[in-house]
């Protein structure tokens, strides 16, 4: 089946008094793996909840493939939903737990007793669901487990049986809400590879939610960050890093979280942080925050500008990767990481005097409303 | 304990030995209350009971003697003992469906509510909490031939009057119907614990999988969920049914044929006092409650998923 679009216009949603989903437009193209990250609480769950159908937003319509279906019932949308808790069904063994998607579509209710349903239901029915079964637990490597209750299965094995039953059948669309957390952290790390490797083999539209950025970053075709009601940003994995379109992006993306500077424009655009000239140069006057992940700070010469000056609190060895914690000199409780190439040399001590600098096209420019804001060196060259 | 300490370390031994010894003592010091506890207040008087099923013993008399099993023989061939077996079955045939599907009924209802759930939940637990003998009476009335309300409903519908309370036949159903009003509400509780239990998620699956009708989700996942719920209320119910007593002494007291094996049973402890016989009755009361029991129990764990 060719993956469908799935579109969602003026999506808005309030529990009481709280209105969490404050009008989304999003249009998820076929056959994309797209992410609603965010932190707990910014309504993506809500949001996939309603492209479920499970919730019933208060406007706004939901298109699958070109088709509106925001009054449809969850059962005729054609979705198919792993939840967080894997919501297998417990009474079932693991064959029966697959099948009952297609059991519950194929079936009349008559076909569908026990004892008497199978006398009703023809062999060649029958035969085509246990052949569907087999075929979507030899792709998630559970053939050995379809005898099993879920009780008998480890997490990750739950998580798997918990997809089989989604792919059974060749739904329009798969909705995830944050399948991946109740995994330890290994075994997280390889369902991940699993799961896109999933996404490339069926093709289809992949809806995922997940407060962990690293989830999104590794498996997404593209993210669309939410926060408190509204999507933040949307695009590819790399926009989102490369340039974060708010401090909000900018904070949530990326580990470990990007370096957060106080900065002020003169009335010329030319900014300082904390009295001392950067020679950078904001469009407008007035306070802002420079960001700067720790990949693009670098120990540099004693007096190299921009820059500050810092005092090593302690370094941290990641294998090939180095982080360097630094205590900015000139601003009390304003620390800064920086990350290095163990090969660029030995760690500076703890306590030792260093100037952290960076290149100005690697600086994110913010202004006080936490909106990106185009930033130049001094020098006239744009950022 | 002291084999478990052979020859291999022959000087520690008599130290180990006396310091296990001073344990065990410990252990059995404070082992010791429950243990008499549990003897003499659960065990003893089923022993006194056997030991009065085989002797003819009348409360109150100087002598009595062995009989054997004649008691239970006699049982067995007593017409008023075998009216109540007959009668206890019936009861229990009405109240254990009834009992158990309309609670089951009653409790999705209930729990599909939002506002007024706590409102419903004590009207149908009031009958648990109010006194059946006292509720008895107020039967009495709303049954009664000429002054009821419920014939009068049934002499405006055009019918003839039904004496409930006096008609043989009607005696038992009409018992049952109390019953099973009066166990409903408790019922109805444990079955709105075990629906609350039930994780959302679950139904929501079963919907995206296609249980479009809420009978197919009833189907798909709380009637299966609710499997250990109901082997309890089936198995109290059961219990409580057979049971019956307070309806009887009060409504009937066993007239026009209409003793349960609890008022037969009282009959001949109390009324008569055959205590030996009672005592007989009693065993084969307690024999039938616990085989319904555990087969009930053995019967259904078999289909139930904890």
């Amino acid at each position: 089946m060719a993956p469908h679009s799935l579109t969602l216009s003026g999506i808005g949603k309030g529990f009481g008094s709280t209105e969490v989903l404050k009008g989304i437009d999003l249009a998820i193209r076929p056959g994309e793996f797209l992410s609603l990250v965010g932190m707990s609480g910014c309504g993506k769950s809500t949001l996939l909840r309603i492209i479920a159908g499970l919730e019933t937003a208060d406007r706004g319509q939901v298109a699958i493939g070109g088709t509106d279906v925001t009054g449809v019932d969850p059962t005729d949308r054609n979705l198919a939903m792993v939840f967080q808790s894997y919501a297998l069904y417990p009474h079932m063994t693991v064959r029966e737990n697959i099948a009952t998607p297609l059991r519950m579509r194929e079936l009349r209710l008559a076909q569908r007793l026990p004892l008497i349903g199978r006398l009703l239901t023809p062999p060649a029915l029958r035969a085509r669901i246990a052949a569907a079964v087999e075929e979507a637990a030899e792709t998630l490597q559970i053939a050995t487990l379809l005898d099993r209750r879920p009780a008998q299965l480890s997490g990750g094995q739950r998580q798997r049986v918990a997809l089989a039953r989604a792919l059974v059948r060749q739904p329009a669309a798969f909705l995830m809400d944050e399948p991946l957390s109740n995994l330890d952290a290994k075994l997280r790390a390889h369902m991940r590879d699993e799961l896109a490797a999933l996404h490339r083999r069926l093709g289809a539209t992949f809806v995922y939610v997940t407060h962990d950025q690293v989830e999104a970053m590794t498996m997404s075709d593209r993210i669309a960050l939410m926060s408190d009601g509204r999507i933040e940003q949307l695009g590819t994995p790399d926009e989102l890093y490369r340039a974060p379109v708010n401090l909000t992006v900018a904070r949530f993306i990326g580990a470990p979280t990007i370096n957060l500077i106080p900065v002020e424009a003169d009335a010329g655009g030319d900014l300082s942080a904390f009295g001392q000239a950067l020679m950078l140069r904001a469009p407008g006057p007035g306070p802002a925050t420079l960001g700067l992940r720790a990949e693009d700070l670098r120990i540099a010469a004693a007096s190299d500008a921009p820059g500050f000056d810092a005092r090593v609190l302690r370094s941290e060895t990641h294998g090939a990767d180095r982080f360097v914690t630094c205590a900015i000199l000139a601003a009390t409780d304003l620390t800064a990481t920086l990350r290095q190439p163990v090969s660029a040399g030995p760690a500076p001590a703890a306590g030792a005097r260093v100037r952290l600098g960076f290149a100005a096209q690697h600086a994110h420019l913010f202004d006080a409303d936490g909106c990106r804001k185009m930033l130049r060196s001094a020098a006239g060259v744009a950022a | 304990m002291t084999a478990a300490f052979p020859a291999a370390i022959p000087h520690a031994a008599p130290r180990r030995d006396a310091r296990a010894r001073r344990m065990i003592r410990r252990g059995l010091a404070f082992a010791a209350p429950a243990a008499v506890l549990l003897v003499v207040i659960y065990l003893l008087p089923l022993v006194m009971l056997a030991g009065f099923s085989v002797t003819d013993y009348q409360l109150g008399a100087l002598r009595w003697s062995f009989v054997g099993l004649k008691n239970f023989a006699a049982a067995f061939r007593d017409p008023v003992f075998l009216r109540a077996l007959g009668n206890t079955a019936l009861y229990a045939a009405i109240v254990i469906p009834c009992g158990i599907f309309l609670s089951l009924g009653a409790a999705l209802l209930v729990h599909g509510t939002r506002r007024s759930r706590a409102l419903w939940e004590i009207a149908y637990f009031l009958p648990v909490t109010a006194t059946l003998v006292a509720m008895a009476t107020v039967w009495q009335f709303l049954l009664h031939p000429t002054l009821g309300p419920v014939n009068a409903a049934i002499t405006w519908l055009g019918a003839a009057p039904v004496s409930f309370l006096g008609t043989p036949a009607l005696l038992i159903p009409t018992l049952a119907l109390i019953g099973t009003w009066q166990i409903i509400g408790f019922n109805m509780v444990l079955f709105l614990a075990g629906l609350t239990a039930i994780p959302k998620d679950l139904t929501e699956a079963a919907r995206l999988d296609g249980a479009r009708h809420p009978v197919d989700r009833f189907l798909t996942v709380t009637w299966p969920m609710l499997g250990p719920t109901t082997m309890f209320v089936a198995v109290t119910t059961s219990i409580s049914a057979f049971k019956v007593f307070e309806t009887v002494a009060v409504l009937t007291k066993g007239r026009a044929g209409s003793e349960t094996l609890l008022y037969a049973l009282y009959l001949e402890g109390f009324d008569y006092s055959n205590t030996g016989y009672a005592a007989a009755l009693t065993l084969i009361f307690l024999a039938i409650v616990l085989v319904l029991s555990i087969g009930q129990t053995l019967h259904l764990e078999k289909k139930v998923h904890y």
